[in-house]
């Protein structure tokens, strides 16, 4: 750890978005886990989400029916704290809440 | 007094010479700055100075946004917001209103933010008082800014434009308070030459500072710190702080080849062969106390003056040099440290640092002007003589109280 | 010291801006002054006091004036309230502005070493500016009974000080009470 002569004065954060440094998946005692069939790509789980776990990633997925998606949403586990948010908005009930450790 | 030098120098750098109040001058001294941001909540007797400047920006002689605000707590809170972006910033207040500001004061020298603060000083409720005292300025002693105090309006004047230096420069960062007697000297019209803005604007140009906020180039301020980091932040704050005293001087070198003038981080007045020394700080105890030095002088007292510029951080080594030769010193406050070892503020940084030399020279704490009680020279030279005739073992003199 | 003075006036009266204009034209004279109130809270038609110290040396003291050299009285109804000669040193000057000259005699009769001049500055004030503002009509009297700053002096600081029309009003009281003021 740095000593106080080469800390930034005034305690600034000279890197922008280095929060995402900061491990919280470990804070987790329940997982978010993502239906990918039954989601409809609404976008409400990532604007919910406290933590900007919620990852909207630039990949095509088709349903079993044949629905075809541009993007995909996944949780991020290395940030996700569990706190269910996503779950309880998701309007189609696509997100499954479950225990870490049984 | 000035060598040949600095004569020159001062005559090429005043502009002219005028009848002004302390607020008014410091109020010429924020605009030949050129500050960029004023953010300030009126209180007595504050107020004239920002009438000033809000005048200046109004008649187009400052180009600065003035921001009006709901409390002083607001407008600490805006000036360290536009110093969070590298804009040079004032505010002033006195009294309740640094009371009020006084979270705040704690986050612009955590941030490391060069706000320069006037605070013609106040004394504090209950009862109400807007008259002169330094109750407010001593609330906010260890707040982590440098705190300069200044005693006549020629030298508020000169100490807001060094404190701009002081307080950008990247050794210190830090913000700075130039205080001084509230209405005794920030309503008192004196003679104060004021300098051609070129020459201030030289002394103090615009570098740019480090780690500003800027949308080009985020950055954050203000972030948490854990445990781990916390500490070692304070003590960064505490080194920039101590380096006050080297940059005073580095600053009032220059300032003194551009205009002739210098003070130093305290004053000392006829110390050299002196049995006795009266310590004070502000305009009248300092004015009053000099003019009874020389009264006892003429009656054969070996007395000495020795006044308070610099009060954060603590200049303890010259002030250990001025007292160590004395047979005995007085302390004169303008607060009282409720319940303190010895009423007087000052007297207990003073006896601090003389405990710390391992030094035991007798001192007085004298508690005066509390609320503005008159101060007059014969009160000054009483407590001369009663250090002369040694006779009161008293540690503590409440001056002119009625019993 | 060469001055040491007391206005005594009423909130409102201007007596404040009076030592301040006297100070500042002592100041443009190059010697050097200080100007100041009671500093209680000033409040319109209460008694104020307001000092002024003018010397050809530095001043470092910053009390109250207790032995005053001179005083001035803007309202003749404060020798009523107040003793507007308290502390005044022997053969002092008090510049007094008065009507009737009443006011004035009875002043004369309890301290007969003082120097009294008066002046009626009200009618000066209503005849020139229309407003019972004495403030620098009693300065004109002043000016002219102590001598301690000159007349031009005292002009270009009231054309810095006043806008346009008020400053050359203002000079033209000053000039009436010079000429009008008499010595008891």
């Amino acid at each position: 750890m740095s000593g106080w002569r080469s800390l930034p004065a005034g305690a600034a954060v000279l890197r922008p978005g280095s929060t995402a440094d900061n491990i919280t998946g470990t804070w987790r005692v329940v997982r978010p886990v993502i239906d990918q069939e039954r989601c409809i790509r609404c976008g409400i789980c990532w604007m919910y989400c406290p933590d900007s776990a919620i990852l909207e990633l630039k990949r095509e997925y088709t349903t079993r029916g044949g629905k075809r998606y541009e993007v995909t949403y996944e949780v991020d586990y290395d940030h996700c704290k569990g706190c269910g948010i996503c779950a309880n908005e998701c309007p189609v009930k696509a997100i499954e809440v479950v225990l870490e450790a049984k | 007094m000035l060598a040949g030098l600095q004569r020159g120098a001062r005559e090429r750098a005043v502009w002219r010479r005028a009848g002004l109040t302390t607020n008014y001058a410091v109020a010429f001294a924020v605009k030949a700055v050129d500050v960029d941001v004023v953010a300030v909540y009126p209180i007595t007797p504050q107020t004239t100075i920002v009438e000033k400047i809000a005048e200046f920006i109004h008649g187009g002689e400052l180009r600065a946004e003035l921001i009006h605000v709901e409390s002083e707590h607001s407008a600490l809170s805006a000036a360290v917001g536009a110093a969070a972006t590298g804009a040079r910033t004032f505010t002033a207040t006195s009294s309740q209103g640094l009371e009020l500001m006084h979270e705040v004061l704690h986050i612009a020298s955590g941030l490391r933010l060069p706000i320069v603060m006037a605070v013609p000083t106040r004394a504090l409720s209950a009862p109400i008082s807007i008259h002169n005292d330094y109750s407010d300025i001593m609330n906010a002693r260890d707040a982590g800014w440098a705190i300069l105090i200044a005693s006549t309006a020629q030298e508020a004047y000169d100490t807001v434009i060094q404190a701009y230096r002081i307080a950008e420069h990247p050794d210190v960062q830090l913000p700075v308070m130039v205080a001084y007697d509230g209405y005794l000297m920030s309503h008192t019209l004196e003679p104060v030459e004021l300098y051609r803005e070129e020459h201030v604007r030289e002394f103090v140009p615009r570098r740019g500072r480090r780690n500003v906020l800027d949308v080009r180039s985020p950055i954050t301020l203000g972030a948490f710190a854990t445990p781990d980091n916390y500490y070692e932040f304070k003590y960064q704050q505490e080194a920039a702080l101590r380096n006050v005293e080297g940059v005073l001087r580095e600053v009032e070198a220059d300032f003194a080849a551009r205009f002739g003038a210098s003070y130093g981080p305290l004053e000392a007045y006829r110390l050299e062969d002196a049995d006795y020394a009266l310590v004070t700080y502000g305009g009248a105890a300092t004015g009053n106390a000099r003019v009874a030095v020389d009264m006892a002088r003429e009656r054969g007292i070996r007395v000495g003056l020795l006044r308070i510029r610099l009060y954060r951080p603590f200049p303890s080594a010259p002030i250990i040099t001025a007292l160590a030769g004395v047979k005995a010193f007085a302390v004169i406050d303008r607060a009282i440290a409720y319940g303190s070892p010895a009423p007087g503020p000052l007297y207990k940084d003073v006896a601090a640092a003389l405990y710390m030399e391992g030094l035991t020279v007798p001192g007085i704490s004298v508690v005066h002007g509390i609320g503005q009680r008159a101060m007059y020279v014969e009160d000054f030279y009483g407590v001369i003589k009663m250090l002369a005739e040694g006779a009161s073992t008293d540690k503590v003199l409440f001056l002119g109280l009625r019993e | 010291m060469e001055v040491e003075a007391r206005f005594h006036g009423r909130g409102g009266q201007g007596a404040v801006t009076a030592v301040q204009l006297l100070a500042s034209a002592a100041i443009a004279e190059g010697r050097y002054a200080q100007a100041f109130p009671e500093f209680g809270p000033e409040r319109r038609g209460a008694p104020v006091r307001a000092y002024l110290r003018i010397s050809d040396r530095y001043i470092f003291r910053r009390d109250p004036v207790r032995e005053p050299s001179a005083v001035a009285v803007l309202d003749p109804g404060l020798v009523l309230v107040e003793d507007v000669l308290a502390g005044l040193r022997p053969g002092g000057i008090a510049v007094i502005n008065t009507r009737s000259g009443e006011v004035a005699a009875k002043v004369k009769d309890s301290r007969p070493d003082v120097d009294v001049h008066v002046v009626d500055a009200e009618a000066i004030a209503m005849e020139v500016l229309g407003r019972p503002v004495v403030n620098t009509a009693v300065l004109g009297a002043f000016i002219k009974a102590t001598g301690i700053v000159s007349p031009e002096s005292v002009r270009r600081i009231i054309e810095d000080s006043f806008p346009g029309r008020l400053a050359e009003l203002n000079w033209r009281a000053v000039e009436m009470a010079m000429g009008s003021v008499k010595r008891l």
